[in-house]
Parts: C-alpha cells; structure tokens; sequence
C-alpha cells in the first residue's frame, strides 16, 4: 500500500513538472511582457535593462530552473497587472472557483450515482428512460449555453435567481446548475454500465445462489464493485469541471480563477496564467492522490499488494 | 433407479411425440426498434448539417455579413424565418454559415487528433519501451490540463486563426484516441497474425501499418464519431470567450456570443445557433453511440 | 423396482435470451429428473445449453434471458413460481450451486469470512461475531482448508484456483443442501487439484445423501462420478438415463459419436473419430432434428421433422432420434455374441 502511494506520488509528481515545462514553454511563445510593462514611449534600452532585471535575457532553460526554485518558496512571481504577487491573486480567485466546482461536483455526484444505479437495476424501465433522456440532454451542450438558457428562463423570465455576481446563495444555484449536469450525465452513464457489468458478474451470481435478499446484492455486493471506476472517473470531472467553469464564470461575472486567467491571457499577464496552471496542476494532483487512497480503502488488491 | 438389465425382459420401446419448439418473437423487440429510430434520426440531421454546411449559398437566403440598419433586432416573420441581430443580420443565414464554419473545424480538428493521437498509440502499444512511457506521460499531462484551459494557453500562444484553433482543439484533444489504440495494439501484438507477420521479417512499420492499424479502424471510427461532439462544444466555447473563430466571421460560439447581450430582447440571436449546435452535437453522440454497439466490441455498450 | 421420487424435476423448460442476432431459445424443452444421494451429468458441447439450464431452474438468468415456459418441481413447489423472496429462501439453504470459474466467482472486495458468514447471516439471522465466525470455521475445515481460521481474514485475490472453489463449495454445503449443482467446477483448474475437489463433492454427497447435478463435457469424469446422464445438444436433450446403460448402449447417433471421439485405453492407438461439423448456432436452428446436419444415418425425415421421444425400461432410457428402434434391434442382436466374449 506505501509502495503504492509512493509510485502513484512519484508519478504525479513527474505530470506536475512536466505541466509547469510545457506551459512555462508556451507562456515564453505568447509575447514580451516589456511590452505591456513599461509605457510606450519608453526606449529599447530601457525594455532590456527590465528583461535583465526580470532575467528574460538568459536561456529558457535556466529561466525554468530559475522559475523551480522560486515554485519550491511558494514564489511564483509578480503581476504585471496587479502588481503584486501572482499568487496571491490566484488565491483569492480560487475560493470561488473551489465553490462553484466543487458545489457542481457534489450535484453531479448526489444525482449521477442514485439515478445509474437505480437505472441499473431497473433496465428498460421508466426510470431508466428518464435517466437516458437526462444524460443524452446533459452531453449535448456546452455549460455556457445552458447558463445563457438558465439565465433567459430562471433569471429573466422568473426572477427567481439574480443573472450574476458572487456572495449568496442564490448567485451559485444556476452556475452550479449549468456547470454540474454534464458532469453528472457522465457519471450517471458510467455508474450504470459499470452497475450492470457487476450485476451480470460471476460473483453477484454466486452471491445470489447464497440466498442474499436482492437489496443486499445490490448495495452491499455490487456497488462496491460498480464504483471503482466512478471513483476514478468523478476524479477527472474535476478537471472538466475546472475547464467548463471558465465559461461559466464568464457569463456569470463569478470571480474565479477561470475569469481571471481569462483577463490575464489577454492582457498578456503570464506569471499569472503560470501560477493559476500550477496550483491548478498541484490541486489535480492533490485530488487524484487523494482518490488513490480512497481507492487503496476500498481494493483490498491494492491495499495488500 | 436400480438398473435394469434388459436382455432378461422383453423390450417395450414406448413412443411420445416431441415437444413442439415455442416460437420465438420475431423481429425486433421495442429497445432495438427504439435504437433503429434514434440511428436514423441521427444520420439524417448530421447529413442535413453537411449538406447546408457544404452549399451554404443554396440554403441561406441572405449574405450571412449584409449590414441592414434599418432592420436590427428583428424577430422571427416571414422575410427573416429567424430573426435579425443587433446589425440587422439574417440570423438564418449567419446559422448556416456558422455550421459551415464550426463543422468544418471540427472535423479537421478530430481527424488531426484522431490519426496523430491513433498513430501515437499504436506507437507506444506497439513498440513499448520508451516510446510507450513518453507517449503516455504526455497523454497525461493533456488529461491533466483541462482542455479548455489548454486551449485557453494555446491559442493565446499560437494567435488566432482558423488554421491555429484546429490545431489547438486537437492538442487539447488526441489523448482519448491515444490511451485507446494503445491498449488495443498492446493486444494485438500478442495475436496470431501479427507474430506471423514478424517470423515472415516484417518491418516494425509495416506491421503497425498492415496488421495494427487496419484491425483499430473500427474502434477508431466509433470514437471519432464521439469526439465530434466533445470537439464542437470546445469549439462553441473557445468562440464564445473570443479564444476561437474571430468576428465576423460567424461560428456557433461567436453567434451566441454576439446574441449574449440580447437575451432579455432579441432571444432568437442566442436561441438559434444554440439550436442548431445542441442538435448537431445530439447526433453525433446518438450515432457513436449506435455505432459503438455495433462496431466495436471492446468499448462498453452505451445504453 | 422400489420408487424413489425425485427431488428435483424439471419439465419442458424453455429460455429464451436476448443477444445481437436476436432472441434465441437457448433451452428448449428440457426435462431432467434428479434423485437424492445421485448425480446426474449433464453432458454436451459448449453453447448446447447445460448451463442456461441451470440457471434457469434458480432463477438465476442474467438480464437478457428468461424462462418462457416449464415447470421446475424442488420438493413438490415449483421453483418457477415462486417469488424473488421465497427464492432466496431456498437458495443457499436447501439448493447450492458451484460456479465454473472459481477466480471470479467471488467478489474480490470481501473477506473470505465474511462471505461464507453470510450464508449464516440471511439464512438463519446470526448476527453474534464471534458465533458466525466459529461457524466458518467449521464449514472451511469441512472442505479441508488447512489453518481455517487464519484464513477467514483473507482476501479471494490471495488464494490459489483450487483454495477459492473449496471456499466456493464451502458457501454451498455450509447448510447441507439437498441439491447441489455443479456447473463444470473444476474446468478452470489444474489436473491434480481437479481431482481433489471431485473427491472433496463426492464425500460432501455421501455425507448429506445430496442429489447433485453434474454439468460436464468431459465424459471421462462423468461415467467416474456420476449416476445418470443426460446429453444435451442444440438446447435439447437428446438422450437419457443410468449413465452405464447410456453409455455401454449409446442409441443416439450424438452420443456414439461423443464416445467415439472420446480417448480410451481400448482404443489408444487408433484414430479418434471426432464428430464432422460443428453445432449450429442457436439463431440458426433448423426445423428437423439439431444434429441432422452432422449426422452419418440421417434421414429426410430427420431433416423435416423433430424426432418423438422413445422410451423403455420404464421410462428411465429415453432417445430423441427417429432410428432409435432400427437401431435397439440391431444391437440386441449383436448382444449374444457379445456375451460369449465375455
């Protein structure tokens, strides 16, 4: 089990690095930040005296060491646009991205595990229908036009919810709303045709030649079985999630990192754009490791090889 | 039952009639009937979006970018069936070309990340070693980055053009196709054929070529049939935030970005383009779907 | 002849599944009778319907199938009817069935304990710790795991194929069954374990004077352990009885051709005739008698018409071929010069 997380650690650890070099790479592609920091007037004299200062001038490959060991003090640079730490931007705009995420992955998991399993157990029934007709409407479109439709219905029309902002409750049910149904059209997918392998599995089959009452062989026997894979699956919706909510806080006004990386790749404010990927790439991590030990919890195959 | 010994007793063979077989109800039942109906509905909107994508002069009635000032914000009737925008476009014909647009990039865009990441796999299915962990620890780090996000990067590192978001979407997007190919060559290599193939002298190339790749078509087109859609809604939403097509030259995403500001007035500059993409990225799933079931075994069954 | 009723009677069972190619009728109208303290084979190639038919009879069809007609007569109640819940109740307490692939048939996240305690759990509503688990142990020691108690802790992953079917025989007979169904159990093992848990079945049957029904198509192993046979093919039985009669005088032209294919000391050495041909698909079953096509004595008939049922002794021998008579009388009068042999 140690050896397991460590490898798994190990491994995370290598994406991580590699996910800081390649956007570290793009971000040098996308233009010269002189430009955006000093005024116009100023002289080419003046911009080179900046990129030395900045050490923009040497090669990219010590500007990344350069840039790993600043990451390892939790110093990942200025913003030329807020002109103070890049992180402590990032920060700040990650608490309500962590809300809406997480709120939407919750809704995704609360609704997507009950109604594959129910679908499961109950084929071709009504409720497997309805369950169809929820996950083929969740995949058809992207978060933001069901934000444009929630706000047209819910906002407009109702005035049941404001169309935008950030601080109540009632600003985060429709983001949640619009961000959380694709996710939990897949997870609801996956938990039913993972349900419906293990309930046509030799192991139920001999669970039910025991006698054990129905209701046991599917909560106890296989869904334990039938959610390895959804465990798995919730964990890579996080990053969906992350990626969907930039639309969504965009039509939202909410302030999240996904807007704020928005702003700042237009305004050319790169060392925030590299400390929004890397804390986002450390969260991803984080989270998958996390879900290794879940898994380890349950896998006995894990836990004892 | 003691057993009888026969050749004692007189053998009095009795005869019964066999039981008739029951008949099996014919045809097909009401979910594969059901399955039929969505295969076909699927197939005939994809065809009607290619097609208008592909003759957008014949179907739409007006230039796509004729400014009319003195018709702005026009609701549906009969001289505009949907609508005019905020410059008075007919929104009908923006929709058509819109589709001609975001079709287009996303077909190139899956068939770049479809046979890169396909040959990428088999690659590192076939060859292992290290192609293997370099091909699989790059797919990881696409899964990693959010796809929007990546593209989000990308595109402000590449500029914009229609040429550029092609290639963005399909960086964003050749993983799935690479984790799959690879695990199919993984098995394939073990196969009868192919260790024929190499006692025979066969290349590396050549077998990847003549063994692999021919028996993974399959699987590859059933997830390329499903890729549209997830390419189309990245599209729509690079386009949106302004990462993608630029104005004025319409796609789905820039449509309803240009319609955003109208929703309490003018509904049908969003509603429309919405429509249309919510429609076409319904086909494209419903047909994988139906495809996967049919085509390719070792992908679980949709529904 | 003293008569001993049945405990087990299965009457013109039929299952229908549902596949790709449509709906087929994986068992047609079989009939089996099955006798306390004996084992009946059931014999036939892969895909001829042995173990749908099993199934069937416990109401243990995966989702696309279902038993469309017949009766399954346990104990004078017809299992057929019963519900879910008095299924249950049977299942596991007076019916056990053991499973043909030992490594998957038990669930890989539970103890080994814990899923043999179950048995006691639901059936007789045990929920001291300490009481369910001196009852596994019993029953692990019953089927000769050795250190039993150290083992309840364990997970299947950690035993051998051998270790996890004993464990799957003892969730079975933890109870004492009256029937029990093995479904080709030891298939998926090696030779030399194959025969310890024939033995191990064999010495469980004669403690519990358990009826057993035997699923196989190994007919070596089903004329060492088992007292009747019936042969299945297409999703029908074609003939049945007392395994020695059926298969010193085998009439069916399947069965000749299963025994001539079949290696034996007598004729070792000399070319094994395999059956030409292969079992039709069960989507294209033909009209006439399934084997017709194979057959080396089939006629027009055969091809047109299903054969009827021919029975003597009683009823225990029955033949579903059309030449069965044609074919008695040629071997009863081959039978004299077989006995001066002797």
């Amino acid at each position: 089990m140690l050896n397991y997380l460590l490898r798994r650690l190990g491994q995370s650890a290598v994406t991580v690095l590699l996910v800081t070099l390649i956007i570290f790479v793009i971000i040098r592609l996308i233009g010269d930040p002189t430009h955006l920091m000093l005024p116009p007037e100023a002289t080419e004299a003046d911009r080179q005296l900046l990129r030395v200062q900045m050490g923009l001038d040497r090669p990219i490959v010590v500007q990344y060491g350069m840039y790993l060991l600043d990451l390892l003090r939790a110093d990942l640079g200025v913003s030329y646009r807020f002109s103070r730490a890049a992180l402590g931007v990032v920060i700040e705009a990650l608490g309500p991205t962590l809300i809406l995420t997480t709120s939407a992955l919750l809704l995704a998991v609360v609704i997507g595990i009950p109604l594959g399993v129910l679908s499961a157990v109950r084929r071709d029934g009504p409720v497997d229908q309805f369950a169809k007709i929820f996950a083929v409407m969740g995949q058809a479109a992207p978060p933001f036009l069901f934000s444009l439709l929630y706000i047209k219905l819910f906002s407009i029309h109702l005035g049941w919810f404001p169309t935008g902002g950030y601080g109540r409750v009632s600003n985060l049910i429709l983001p949640m709303l619009a961000l959380g149904w694709y996710s939990a059209a897949g997870i609801m997918r996956l938990t039913r045709s993972s349900m419906i392998e293990v309930l046509d599995s030799e192991y139920i089959k001999l669970a039910r030649i025991k006698g054990v009452p129905q209701r046991a062989i599917v909560y106890r026997h296989a869904l334990r079985n039938a959610l390895l894979p959804v465990i798995t699956f919730t964990a890579l919706q996080f990053g969906i999630l992350m990626g969907g909510a930039v639309s969504v806080e965009f039509v939202f006004a909410w302030p999240g990192v996904g807007r704020l990386m928005l702003d700042s790749i237009s305004n050319l404010d790169y060392t925030v754009v590299q400390a929004a990927v890397t804390i986002g790439a450390l969260l991803f991590t984080t989270i998958n490791l996390i879900v290794d030990v879940i898994y380890a919890m349950i896998d006995p195959r894990i836990r004892y090889a | 039952m003691p057993d009888v010994i026969h050749d004692e007793a007189p053998l009095v063979v009795t005869r019964r009639p066999a039981e008739p077989r029951l008949p099996t109800a014919t045809g097909a039942g009401r979910g594969r009937r059901l399955m039929l109906a969505q295969l076909w509905v699927a197939s005939f909107i994809a065809i009607l979006l290619v097609a208008v994508s592909l003759l957008p002069q014949v179907f739409a009635p007006y230039d796509p970018a004729e400014i009319s000032l003195s018709d702005t914000l026009q609701p549906p009737s009969a001289a505009h069936l949907l609508g005019t925008d905020q410059l008075g476009r007919d929104v009908l014909s923006r929709v058509i070309h819109g589709t001609r647009i975001s079709l287009f990039v996303a077909f190139c865009a899956v068939l770049l990340a479809g046979v890169g990441g396909g040959l990428f796999g088999i690659a590192a299915g076939y060859l292992g070693g290290v192609v293997d962990s370099v091909v699989m620890r790059l797919a990881d780090i696409q899964l990693a980055l959010p796809a929007v996000i990546l593209a989000m990067i990308l595109v402000g590192a590449i500029g914009f053009s229609i040429f550029n978001l092609i290639v963005v979407l399909s960086l964003a997007n050749w993983a799935r196709f690479a984790r799959v190919t690879r695990s199919e060559a993984l098995t394939l290599r073990q196969r009868d054929f192919v260790l024929l193939a190499r006692l025979a002298g066969a290349s590396r190339l050549r077998i990847m070529l003549r063994h692999i790749v021919p028996n993974v078509i399959n699987t590859f087109i059933v997830l390329a049939t499903l890729d549209v859609g997830i390419i189309i809604i990245l599209e729509a939403t690079l386009s949106f935030l302004g990462l993608g097509v630029q104005p004025p030259t319409p796609s789905w995403g820039s449509l309803i970005a240009d319609g955003r500001g109208y929703l309490e007035t003018a509904w049908w500059i969003c509603a429309f383009p919405g429509l249309v993409l919510m429609v076409a990225v319904l086909s494209a799933n419903l047909l994988g779907d139906a495809l996967r079931d049919r085509l390719s075994p070792t992908l679980p069954r949709a529904w | 002849m003293t008569v001993i009723e049945p405990i087990l009677e299965a009457r013109n069972l039929t299952t229908m599944l549902r596949g790709r190619a449509g709906v087929v009728t994986a068992v047609d109208n079989v009939s089996l009778s099955v006798y306390p303290g004996r084992t009946l084979a059931l014999v036939g190639e892969s895909g001829s319907g042995k173990s749908i038919t099993c199934l069937s009879m416990l109401g243990l069809l995966p989702s696309s199938g279902k038993l469309v007609a017949g009766e399954v007569l346990f104990k004078g109640r017809d299992l057929a009817k019963l519900s879910q819940r008095e299924l249950e109740d049977i299942r596991g307490r007076e019916i056990g069935m053991i499973l043909q692939d030992a490594m998957t048939s038990l669930n890989p996240l539970f103890t080994i304990g814990y899923q043999i305690e179950e048995v006691f759990r639901y059936h007789q509503g045990i929920r001291d710790r300490r009481e369910l688990r001196r009852r596994a142990v019993e029953v692990l020691e019953k089927v000769k795991i050795p250190a039993a108690a150290e083992r309840l802790d364990s997970y299947p992953f950690q035993f051998s194929g051998g270790m996890r079917q004993r464990v799957s025989i003892a969730i079975n007979v933890a109870l004492s069954p009256d029937l029990l169904i093995c479904d080709e159990p030891t298939t998926a093992l090696d030779v030399t374990v194959q025969l310890q848990i024939l033995r191990l079945l064999g010495e469980l049957q004669r403690q519990n004077n358990m009826a057993v029904v035997f699923v196989t198509h190994d007919l070596h192993m089903a004329a060492q352990f088992c007292d009747d046979v019936a042969i299945m093919y297409g999703g029908r039985v074609v003939e049945s009885g007392p395994i020695r009669e059926v298969f010193d005088n085998p009439v069916h032209p399947y069965t000749v051709g299963l025994l001539g294919a079949l290696p034996t000391l007598e004729n070792f050495g000399r070319r094994l005739v395999a059956i030409p041909g292969q079992q039709p698909a069960l989507s294209t079953i033909p009209t006439g008698c399934r084997f017709a096509a194979r057959c080396p004595s089939a006629m027009d008939q055969c091809r047109e018409q299903y054969p009827d049922w021919f029975e003597w002794n009683g009823g225990s021998r029955r033949v579903a071929c059309w030449r069965t008579e044609e074919r008695l009388h040629a071997a009863m009068a081959r039978a004299p010069a077989e006995v001066e042999h002797e």
